[in-house]
């Protein structure tokens, strides 16, 4: 018996199936430089086309003459917004159901706009060409600001008025001015203003989420080439949804879905930002189809930061209410959004501020309001989730940061405040006031855990020390102590209430096993760096008892894959893991079949064990995988058909709660406003856990793009509309250099409703660590009177703090 | 991010150099690392229609250290200050300021002759060799001269070498005390929010000299002469360094960007260079 358990374990290992932290099979090419990326693609005859961009944030365009950009040696085309109004595609639909301009028609509304594209043999010549097209503006009144744009005379789109210059109706409803885009609330309002009024105590805050940039390591790009004699059309391209690409594509260009092949190939990070699509995408097919040749566009790094789809821009206000005891009694969320010049979100379309009302976070709030009203202004558009879920950054900064602050209304510890206000581990399934249903966690094992790891009794013992010691004048370095508790909800989404342009959020998985019991399974998704080649073949592995090792994962291309929404928001482990565990039970089902067949016994009568089926209570009679996979192709059996594939397309009956308790310790110089972080610990509970190496690395990137949104990075304009931080001198991407060393830990809590119990990752260490970074600055302020003062939390913002604070003598 | 098309020449001596600068005046410019201008040229703000790569001209990339000065060669690159045994001996200041120049890929490329020459407030190195007297050998149609740094720099991007000039080496006194330079920056590869060079010679329990210089706090590198006359003859004690602090605030005029408004660089280039003379001073 005991060798058996043994051998057990062994056959176990060997298979590399979940909980093992199996090296990355991406890895051999990515370390080696032999990724594939989009600007690698070399097609015979290609050309390339560029963008000739607005130089102004709001002007009209009253002249482009193209005649010189034609003698420029090597150019072939320019076309503008007027060459693309024939074919319908001078605008384009964006997934968020506004519509936004390819070419600038007549005006633009943001600094960097697109407004001729110019197609060349190569990159250089069309560079000289986008030199030599003549642009004539007529600058406009530039509107930066949201609450300026919701009150001005100036119209920013002509199709959001009518003829007599009254506000019409838009994709969500009724706008209460003409550069309103929507309101959106959910909850009780009237209910919350009552408790609000009668509570014991409230504190109130607004604070402003700054705009920033998801800043992929590779940009944006694509290559499209129409085949002129079969009519189809292959578009390869940084796409993080191929197949929702495919489909706006077929929708706008009127050519049939089956004539086109999209294309994914290695993709350098995406983080949001691929999600949607590019005016680059509209006319590189364009002009692959009026020049029969391959047409490449890459963006540049400038390109990308300015126009490319931004995150955040997210004015919140909050009113919290408690008992002088500590215990949340309402909640109130007004949210001013900031989407720039069209509403280029990513969001499910009934979610306009995509789950921004995951906002009463971690606790049990019974009553609560929010309502989100978003604006044009001269901006850049997008509003997309950068390493999250939909705007849920935005909702756990927003929560997180009323805790503090009600913190300090109560004179309270801001540990304890969370910890008499968690949900409790008997209350789930939880019904939130703003209207999900949580599906499981623990988070006062989770923070009880993450308390004691960092000592968290020492560390205020520490700090108060330290407090003492400033004010003696020993030392003028403060130390603060970041807490954040997090709560995600990723995995969409259920196709009862989430969509992007009518296609359902499910996700799916195609599989097939080969006759000498190795196998390929193709997905909906896209990695864009998560590994999904690795860890979609564990799920499998620990399903179907094939080794790890010999399933091939693809993913990427349309004409193979089966339909699915892409990769983003956290939702490949949520839905499409679950298609695969799903596909791969189906594949199991059949083999039962085929094994009990083959050893002659009932279907019943026998049962899986790691790799293989045994005959119940005989163990040593067995058929592995492998040779019930050979069977299914060389044995005719009654009833079943030759062959061993299966495919699941998973509706998510519900979303998934990943949730994590961080701790961040940093010393503040105050004279200076440096941050120094000592110690950063994450503790993640993302359910079930498939590969521990991955989970770690996906937990220190999510944390490094954090300390970055944290502590410096931001898309700022100045008053006429300018990118002030265009390029990565100014736009802080952290390095080795920056980054703290982190500390990673873990309870498993898993999800009820998912076949494998898995909630996805790689999201919560940006969710969770946003607010722990900047609560860290925040409490080293706290003895001296801070309440809130908003990111990003660069050196001269703390300066200005300390100074304001009169730490500078 | 394409530059304009240009000529491309990599000549192999001075003559051939000076020859090319001669024939297209200020449409030709001298290249040694390539880490400035490049960048320009790629955002079309540098229009260089004849750009001439100096790494193929002898002669240029030498450290001698001689009895009473260094010299450097000017595409010594800041990889190679840092990796100089000797250097780091006689000039330590010149290694302990190229390690908080860029990155580590940038100082194999970058060059202290490049970094002196184009005259850009935010390198560090003019502000380094104006604390150290150093002086620019430079070499034209009517031969070679050598101008100081403390009067080389004339305004950003201007300097007192004339278009058809290269500069060919630095010569640096060799340099005596305490050394300390200083720098805060956003991020690495950042430049300075403020930095300071300081070298100051001890003599008993007093200060003898010292010499200051600040980066990026004005359109160009800031010699602070009166604040090293402030320590002078001092023990360097607060009320030295506060008076040291007030004259370097008197010299410089720093402009805000996004690394802060002025009364934040005001503020921190007086934080900057108390420690930085402390540091100094320490090891004087």
């Amino acid at each position: 018996m005991k060798d058996e358990v043994a051998s057990r374990k062994e056959r176990a290992e060997n298979l590399k199936g979940m909980g093992c932290s199996r090296k990355r099979v991406e890895d051999a090419r990515f370390t080696q430089g032999k990724g594939n990326y989009v600007d690698d693609l070399k097609l015979d005859g290609m050309l390339f086309g560029d963008f000739v961009r607005s130089p102004y944030a709001h002007a009209r365009i009253t002249r482009i003459d193209t005649a010189a950009a034609l003698e420029v040696p090597g150019v072939l085309a320019v076309l503008t917004a007027k060459d693309l109004e024939p074919l319908g595609l001078h605008w384009m639909p964006t997934l968020a159901g506004d519509k936004q301009m390819v070419l600038a028609d007549g005006k633009v509304l943001f600094q960097g706009q697109e407004v001729a594209f110019v197609v060349a043999e190569d990159r250089y010549a069309a560079a000289d060409g986008i030199e030599a097209v003549e642009v004539e503006y007529e600058e406009l009144p530039v509107l930066v600001d949201p609450f300026e744009a919701l009150t001005s005379d100036v119209v920013l789109r002509e199709d959001t008025v009518d003829a007599n210059g009254n506000p019409v109706d838009g994709a969500h409803g009724p706008r209460k001015h003409h550069n309103h885009i929507f309101t959106w609330e959910a909850g009780d309002k009237d209910p919350t203003a009552e408790v609000l009024a009668n509570a014991e105590v409230v504190a109130e805050e607004t604070m402003y989420y700054h705009r920033t940039h998801p800043c992929p390591l590779e940009t944006c790009g694509c290559v499209a080439s129409m085949d002129k004699v079969n009519g189809k059309l292959t578009l390869w391209g940084t796409f993080q949804a191929p197949h929702a690409i495919r489909t706006v594509v077929s929708l706008i260009s009127g050519i049939e879905e089956h004539n086109i092949r999209v294309i994914s190939p290695d993709i350098g990070g995406g983080f949001g930002n691929k999600v949607g699509a590019y005016p680059g995408y509209v006319c590189s097919v364009v002009a692959s189809i009026v020049t029969g040749k391959p047409v490449k566009w890459i963006e540049d790094r400038m390109d990308n930061l300015m126009t490319t789809a931004f995150a955040r821009d997210y004015w919140m206000k909050g009113r919290i209410s408690a008992t002088k005891d500590g215990k949340i009694t309402g909640l109130h969320c007004h949210v001013t959004a900031d989407h720039g010049g069209f509403d280029a979100c990513a969001d499910p379309t009934k979610f306009p501020a995509g789950f921004m009302n995951i906002c009463t976070g971690s606790y049990d709030i019974p009553t609560a309001y929010l309502q989100v009203d978003g604006a044009y202004t001269n901006k850049a558009p997008g509003g997309v989730s950068y390493r999250c879920s939909f705007r849920v950054t935005e909702a756990v900064y927003f929560i997180e940061r009323m805790i503090e602050v009600l913190a300090i209304e109560l004179n309270m510890d801001a540990a304890e405040l969370r910890r008499i206000n968690f949900i409790k581990k008997e209350q789930f399934p939880y019904q939130a006031a703003l209207g999900w249903e949580y599906d499981s966690g623990d988070y006062h094992t989770a923070w009880e855990k993450a308390l004691k790891a960092v000592d968290y009794d020492g560390l205020r013992a520490e700090q108060a020390q330290r407090v003492e010691d400033f004010k003696a004048g020993k030392t003028r370095k403060l130390m603060g102590v970041g807490l954040s508790f997090f709560t995600e909800i990723v995995g969409a989404g259920p196709v009862k209430n989430c969509d992007i342009l009518g296609l359902g959020m499910f996700d799916s998985c195609e599989i097939r096993i080969h006759p000498t019991g190795s196998a390929i399974a193709r997905l909906g998704t896209i990695s864009q760096g998560q590994g999904h080649a690795t860890t979609f073949a564990q799920i499998l592995a620990s399903e179907i008892g094939l080794p790890a090792d010999s399933i091939t994962i693809e993913e990427g291309d349309t004409d193979t894959a089966p339909y699915g929404l892409g990769t983003y928001g956290s939702r490949s482990t949520p839905v499409a893991g679950a298609a695969t565990a799903m596909a791969g039970r189906k594949i199991r089902a059949k083999a039962q079949m085929i094994a009990a067949y083959l050893m002659e016994v009932h279907d019943d009568d026998v049962e899986f064990d790691v790799d293989r089926f045994v005959v119940k209570g005989a163990p040593e009679k067995f058929k592995t995988m492998k040779e019930i996979a050979f069977a299914a192709y060389n044995q005719a059996i009654p009833g079943i058909e030759p062959g061993l594939e299966a495919v699941s397309y998973y509706d998510p009956p519900n979303m998934t709660y990943p949730f994590g308790a961080y701790v961040c310790v940093m010393d503040i110089d105050v004279d200076t406003g440096v941050t120094d972080i000592r110690r950063f610990y994450a503790l993640d509970d993302c359910g079930t856990r498939i590969n521990p190496m991955i989970i770690e690395g996906q937990v220190h990137g999510g944390l490094t793009e954090a300390l970055a949104v944290a502590l410096g990075q931001e898309i700022a304009y100045d008053d006429m509309g300018n990118v002030k931080t265009g390029t990565l001198m100014d736009f802080f991407l952290p390095t080795a250099w920056e980054v703290p060393n982190y500390e990673t830990d873990y309870t498993v809590t898993p999800s009820p409703h998912h076949p494998i119990g898995a909630k996805g990752v790689g999201e919560s260490p940006h969710v969770g660590g946003v607010p722990c970074f900047s609560n860290a600055v925040h409490d080293a302020f706290r003895a001296f009177g801070l309440r809130h003062t908003n990111m990003p939390h660069d050196h001269w913002r703390i300066w200005k703090t300390a100074n304001e604070l009169g730490l500078h003598g | 991010m394409i530059p304009a098309a240009f000529e491309y020449y990599r000549p192999k001596d001075m003559a051939a150099v000076l020859s090319i600068l001669e024939e297209h005046g200020d449409e030709a410019r001298v290249m040694a690392g390539g880490h400035s201008l490049i960048p320009m040229m790629k955002l079309r703000m540098a229009d260089v229609q004849h750009l001439i790569d100096l790494q193929d001209v002898d002669g240029l990339s030498g450290i001698e250290i001689g009895a009473d000065a260094i010299r450097i060669g000017a595409m010594v690159t800041q990889a190679a200050i840092i990796d100089h045994p000797d250097l780091a001996q006689t000039a330590p200041i010149l290694r302990e300021a190229a390690l908080q120049i860029a990155d580590p890929q940038v100082r194999y490329m970058g060059t202290v002759g490049g970094n002196v020459a184009n005259g850009d407030p935010g390198n560090d190195m003019p502000g380094l060799m104006q604390c150290l007297d150093a002086a620019f050998t430079v070499v034209g149609p009517d031969g070679e001269r050598e101008i100081a740094a403390r009067d080389f720099y004339e305004a950003a991007y201007m300097t007192a070498r004339e278009d058809q000039e290269v500069l060919t080496a630095i010569s640096i006194p060799l340099p005596k005390g305490g050394y300390a330079y200083e720098k805060q920056k956003r991020k690495i590869g950042d430049y300075a929010t403020a930095a300071a060079a300081v070298q100051i010679v001890k003599d008993g329990a007093a200060c003898a000299s010292a010499s200051i210089a600040m980066t990026n706090l004005s359109d160009t590198p800031v010699y602070c002469e009166a604040a090293g006359a402030a320590l002078a003859g001092t023990s360097v004690d607060n009320a030295a360094l506060s008076a040291a602090v007030a004259a370097m605030l008197d010299d410089i005029d720093p402009t805000e960007d996004n690394r802060g408004p002025v009364a934040f660089k005001k503020h921190v280039a007086g934080v900057i260079l108390r420690r930085a003379i402390t540091r100094a001073w320490s090891r004087a």
